[in-house]
């Protein structure tokens, strides 16, 4: 066995060697990433050559755009070769089973496979089955978990607010359904926020969310007030099964980001969307373009994040 | 220091510093390579005041261990806050060895520009070079057993000293 017995993402010295959920990860490998990071961001040179020769296979099995393109931008600029593959009109439509798809993409010496899938524990199960020298990179499954999401938003607060020693941060709109969530809850608490705050219809929050370490609010006024940090959550329509909401205008009057609710958080609050943001629904657009908003930020430190990420698995044996 | 058989860092920097002092002009572009050559190149810096800012290089990106030894717990950012294009640039490093930290940062230097030239300063020369590299500006020249290193170390004053480490066998 050559993983580490309690952590299938970390090898025998406890280093990463496959990125599948940032619950249970040291805080020591999350603060290297985002340190990682940070020389990645505004530098002059774009691409640097630590990848060359080996081969990043994007592998999604569910829709998305902006994070399968950001991957791919951070696999080039290490100077990685990008293959991707849209399996959903591919061959799982034709049958072929998930470990099949796998083995055949093995077969063609990839290094490292970023995986989307709608199942959660895809890339787990991916994870356990690859051969020892690759290596796996979770980019969304099901409800589970984010992690390289989870970790820009991270690295975007504490771009903005140095530490998360002092900090009470509100997670709003659809936790139930939110991978993104569940990643941002488990990298605050082990880096060490203090307060953190889910806020949400009870429909859409998961039932005993609390044992996460988090405070519930059903009220949107009275969660936000004073916070530091704001991250919206998109409301997944795509993934609610009958009628967990009256309306998305109803939503947006009880949960969306408006500038006067907004003025109830710090007047330096800053405030998070991982997108795609569904604008008049969870946020108004004259918050998502306004003077908190850091969504944009975001989807740049993302960039820097995955890089980091990429770097440090591929030197870990 | 008595028992000490390492120079004092502070003595091979005041001779540096007067081996380079006829060869750095206003415009030439000191670039210190992380971490002790960046202290290096503060210091020169300092003495020999060129108009250009001091430059830092952290070449982890650039090595060609990445593959056997993973990358470095704590890479920093490489700063270089002037146009390399056409420019004279002297590199500078503490300790010159096997020459692949120079190789590295040769190639990343490259990224930024085409210099006009690069020459190559170090605190200590230590030989055992694997690559065809030299320098131009040596503070002294030591031979040390394989499995000896040495090692670039600054107080809290800025004081630099040379540390001699035995490696593990």
């Amino acid at each position: 066995m050559w993983l580490h017995p309690s952590n299938p993402q970390l090898d025998k010295k406890g280093q990463l060697h496959h990125l599948l959920t940032l619950e249970g990860l040291p805080a020591e490998i999350l603060w290297q990433i985002l340190d990682t990071a940070k020389t990645f961001v505004g530098t002059k040179v774009k691409k640097v050559p630590l990848l060359r020769g080996k081969s990043v296979f994007n592998v999604f099995f569910e829709p998305s755009t902006r994070t399968r393109t950001t991957f791919e931008i951070a696999a080039k600029r290490l100077s990685a070769d990008v293959i991707n593959l849209n399996v959903t009109v591919s061959s799982q439509s034709k049958g072929e089973s998930l470990l099949d798809t796998v083995d055949n993409l093995s077969a063609m010496h990839a290094d490292m496979f970023v995986v989307r899938h709608g199942e959660s524990g895809a890339p787990h199960f991916i994870a356990r089955h690859v051969a020892p020298d690759i290596h796996v990179i979770n980019a969304g499954d099901g409800r589970h978990s984010h992690p390289t999401q989870g970790l820009l938003d991270m690295y975007t607060i504490r771009h903005y607010k140095k530490d998360f020693s002092n900090l009470r941060v509100a997670i709003v709109g659809d936790i139930l359904h939110s991978r993104v969530a569940r990643s941002q809850i488990h990298a605050l608490a082990t880096l060490g926020c203090p307060e953190i705050r889910v806020i949400g219809p009870k429909t859409l929050l998961p039932a005993h969310v609390e044992q996460l370490g988090v405070h519930v609010f059903h009220d949107m006024r009275q969660g936000l007030k004073d916070v530091d940090v704001v991250t919206m959550l998109r409301l997944q329509n795509e993934r609610m099964q009958g009628a967990l909401l009256p309306s998305a205008q109803e939503f947006y009057k009880y949960y969306g980001l408006t500038q006067d609710k907004l003025a109830l958080a710090k007047p330096d609050a800053i405030v998070l969307h991982p997108g795609p943001m569904n604008r008049g629904v969870e946020i108004d657009s004259s918050v998502a373009d306004g003077r908190q908003s850091v969504i944009l930020p975001q989807v740049t430190f993302g960039i820097a994040v995955r890089m980091a990420v990429m770097s440090i698995m591929a030197g870990n044996k | 220091m008595p028992g000490n058989p390492l120079p004092d860092a502070e003595q091979l920097l005041t001779a540096l510093i007067e081996q380079m002092r006829p060869a750095v002009g206003p415009d030439t572009g000191l670039i210190g390579i992380h971490t002790g050559g960046v202290w290096v190149a503060e210091r020169l810096h300092q003495a020999l005041k060129p108009k250009t800012p001091a430059a830092a290089l952290d070449v982890s990106y650039y090595r060609d261990d990445y593959a056997a030894r993973g990358l470095h717990r704590d890479v920093k950012r490489s700063e270089i806050p002037f146009e390399v294009e056409g420019r004279d640039l002297i590199l500078v490093d503490d300790v010159l060895y096997t020459g692949r930290t120079i190789r590295a940062a040769l190639n990343e230097l490259f990224d930024y520009g085409r210099p006009a030239s690069v020459r190559l300063a170090a605190l200590v020369d230590r030989g055992g070079r694997q690559l065809p590299i030299a320098a131009q500006f040596i503070g002294a020249t030591l031979t040390l057993r394989p499995g000896q290193n040495i090692a670039l170390k600054r107080d809290a004053k800025g004081r630099l000293s040379l540390e001699l480490r035995e490696e593990a066998k």
